[in-house]
């Protein structure tokens, strides 16, 4: 230690025995006094406020013990609902201009300037790749992002936390995980680096190991389309966007469920301690700006979005053609994979495709949907041969069609909805969370974790099934 | 421009130009402070163009956020801070607000108030006139306090305060050129702040509190915050006799 400067340190400790014990807690009184003196000098109560009843009776009803979490899974429900029927319509009309009309047209004005593996490459690979991303991805993100963000510019998620503390106290986690949680609604590693705002580092690697659970952007448009593919057209059409609704709905309340569970384990062996205290304002209710907002969402979150899933998928895209017209004794690369990944894959089941489609889209969520619709042209040798007719119509029940034709049934979507739940985060995530846990061992859990919900999850369906 | 130009809020915001992230030839830095949820990253936006998140809860911003504009010709750097309840305490997020204020030597840090949470807000404001003095109040959300019939009498608040006290609603994007011109005036000299300084009286604090500024001023003759430094010291504050101890109080 240095001579003078621990010469000030011993005298400084010579004076603080002269000065009150509290000291700390005088100041603290001190400034606090005289705050509300501040504020009580220029400040005037006019009357009793309007407000302040209607904020307190709203805040009664979504934070009650009774109504509160009720309330949420409704409003969620509703979102959903909105979200998935809203995205129909839309959805068809893009695929119809840049699929069905697009795609054949842009191939026949390039066929005389490009050589056909280029062609291949560009229009087959990195065009229809990116005309998916942009139809399937588009609707639902444009809908349900300004519907979440105008909840969160109300001041919604202050609520949700509050409802959950209690829930994850006693899986001995922070309530504030439930912030962390709702931001990774978003994206998985927003809502990783949002765990800085929780204090102690235990409670803050739970919810970053956990915060996978939360299903991110990139799946979000993949479990609305499974659903309504597969499951909506289970029933009678005027039901398939409720069915669809309350499987997709199943899956985010699952995604809570686990995070849960999965909180409560760690935090009773890797992770031991006790849940500590805190406390969260809830913020007053605020008018949305509604339009504002509409233009944030969109252009900040949806077109963001977009943008990156376009370009990890173009590459994907040309990739993905060329593993499918490489080929290795007559046969394609991509069917040597996927023949080698099948037996595995079937034991959760899911198919080869479905699992080399994860593996290629460890960059970006966003890209499994466009990947594995790729794919399976590949591999039935559809796009190999250079047929169109697969592609001619795609509205949802053309596209179940394709990929039942691929060996696709209801256990295959099943799966495919709780594998998306349970897998690996994206490689940002991963880079995320090594950047904020420092640790390769939390980095590493963070990833097998849901990988092995994944699993155990997928093989139980297969087998129930069966 | 003819001198009723000058005197019009208008004119004075026209001369905001946002610079989102490309700022260099800085003049001033500036930093925004105040409690979680009193829209400091509105503020941030409307003043740089960039799109800083922005949610109604508290805890959003967790790391600073940096952004410049230019008003007036001068090229100023804004920093959004986290919002923070004190600067007592040491958890990372109020960490980053304090070291800030007291090392990344703001120009001016404008403290956002919550006019409808005057009373909590001021303490921390309170707690940021011990660090520094060139100081501007924004009190944000006086339509809402109005509709809680409240009423907040902004010069009388200014002159208890001693610093500029300025109106905003900076969701509605009201208030800039006031706060623009607030700004310039502390950051050009024009306005001295003189912001109301804690009244202390605890028995022996004073005397004590002297004695560890001169100590303090033997060793290290330029530098700042000696009177709050003290204080933490004699408050017992851990990381700051620590860093006092490694020999690097200057940069704590």
């Amino acid at each position: 230690m240095l001579e003078a400067q621990s010469n000030i340190i011993a005298r400084v400790d010579e004076l603080r025995w002269q000065l009150p014990p509290n000291l700390n807690d005088l100041l603290a009184e001190q400034i606090y006094t005289e705050a509300t003196q501040i504020a009580a000098r220029s400040q005037e109560r006019l009357g009793a406020s309007q407000r302040l009843l209607w904020e307190r009776r709203l805040d009664w009803l979504l934070t009650n013990r009774y109504t509160g979490i009720p309330l949420m899974v409704l409003l969620l429900a509703i979102v959903l609902w909105i979200t998935i029927s809203g995205a129909n319509y839309p959805s068809a009309l893009l695929a119809a201009l840049l699929v069905d009309w697009g795609w054949p047209a842009l191939k026949a004005a390039l066929a005389p300037y490009l050589a056909p593996w280029l062609l291949g490459v560009l229009v087959d690979g990195v065009y229809l790749t990116s005309a998916w991303v942009v139809s399937v991805m588009l609707p639902p993100m444009a809908i349900f992002f300004p519907i979440f963000t105008i909840l969160e510019d109300f001041g919604y998620l202050p609520r949700v936390a509050f409802n959950l503390d209690r829930i994850f106290q006693r899986a001995g986690a922070h309530g504030k995980q439930a912030l962390t949680m709702s931001m990774g609604w978003g994206c998985n590693a927003a809502g990783v680096v949002a765990a800085r705002i929780i204090d102690s580092p235990r409670e803050r690697i739970i919810a970053i190991i956990t915060n996978n659970f939360s299903l991110c952007n990139g799946r979000w448009p993949m479990q609305f389309l499974i659903a309504t593919v597969f499951l909506g057209s289970l029933v009678q059409a005027e039901y398939a966007n409720l069915v669809a609704t309350l499987a997709v709905l199943f899956v985010a309340l699952l995604g809570i469920v686990l995070a849960l569970v999965s909180s409560a384990l760690l935090s009773r062996t890797v992770l031991r301690g006790h849940a500590s205290t805190f406390s969260l304002e809830l913020p007053p209710y605020r008018p949305p700006q509604i339009l504002k907002t509409l233009y944030t969402a969109f252009f900040d979150r949806t077109i963001f979005v977009l943008w990156r899933a376009i370009v990890f998928a173009a590459p994907a895209g040309a990739a993905i053609w060329l593993v499918g017209n490489i080929e290795i004794a007559q046969v394609p690369l991509a069917k040597v994979i996927i023949d080698w990944l099948n037996p595995l894959a079937g034991i959760i089941g899911l198919n080869g495709v479905i699992l080399l489609a994860y593996i290629i889209a460890i960059p970006a969520n966003e890209i499994v949907i466009p990947t594995i619709l790729m794919l399976t042209a590949v591999y039935s040798g559809e796009l190999h041969s250079g047929s169109a007719v697969m592609f001619e119509a795609s509205s949802h029940q053309a596209l179940g069609e394709m990929l039942a034709a691929g060996g696709w049934t209801i256990t295959t979507a099943i799966c495919l909805m709780l594998f998306s739940l349970c897998h690996n985060p994206c490689s940002t995530t991963i880079y995320t969370i090594y950047k904020e846990t420092k640790s390769l061992k939390w980095t590493t859990l963070s990833v097998l974790i849901p990988l092995a919900w994944g699993f155990l999850l997928c093989a139980i369906v297969t087998l129930v099934w069966m | 421009m003819s001198s009723y130009c000058d005197h019009c809020s208008g004119a004075q915001q026209a001369r905001l130009e946002q610079l989102g992230v490309g700022f260099e030839d800085i003049d001033h830095i500036i930093c925004l402070a105040g409690n979680p949820n009193t829209g400091k990253s509105t503020v941030f936006n409307a003043l740089t163009g960039l799109k800083q998140h922005t949610g109604n809860w508290p805890g959003k911003t967790i790391e600073r956020a940096e952004g410049g504009f230019v008003y007036n010709d001068k090229h100023y750097k804004i920093v959004d801070l986290p919002g923070t309840y004190s600067l007592l305490s040491a958890s990372p997020d109020e960490e980053v607000a304090r070291d800030f204020i007291l090392f990344g030597q703001p120009d001016v840090t404008v403290i956002v108030l919550d006019a409808t949470r005057l009373e909590r807000n001021l303490n921390l404001a309170l707690q940021i006139f011990q660090i520094t003095r060139r100081i501007v109040v924004a009190v944000n959300f006086l339509k809402e306090a109005r509709s809680h019939n409240l009423n907040i009498d902004l010069r009388n608040l200014e002159l208890d305060l001693g610093v500029p006290v300025v109106a905003i609603e900076a969701r509605d994007g009201q208030g800039f050129a006031e706060l623009l011109s607030a700004i310039a005036k502390v950051c050009g000299g024009d306005i001295v702040p003189n912001p109301k300084a804690l009244k202390l009286n605890i028995p022996g604090l004073k005397g004590a509190l002297n004695q560890v500024k001169q100590l303090l001023a033997q060793l290290y003759p330029q530098l700042e915050h000696k009177e709050w430094i003290a204080l933490r010291l004699l408050a017992g504050d851990a990381s700051v006799s620590a860093a006092l101890a490694r020999g690097d109080l200057e940069n704590l």
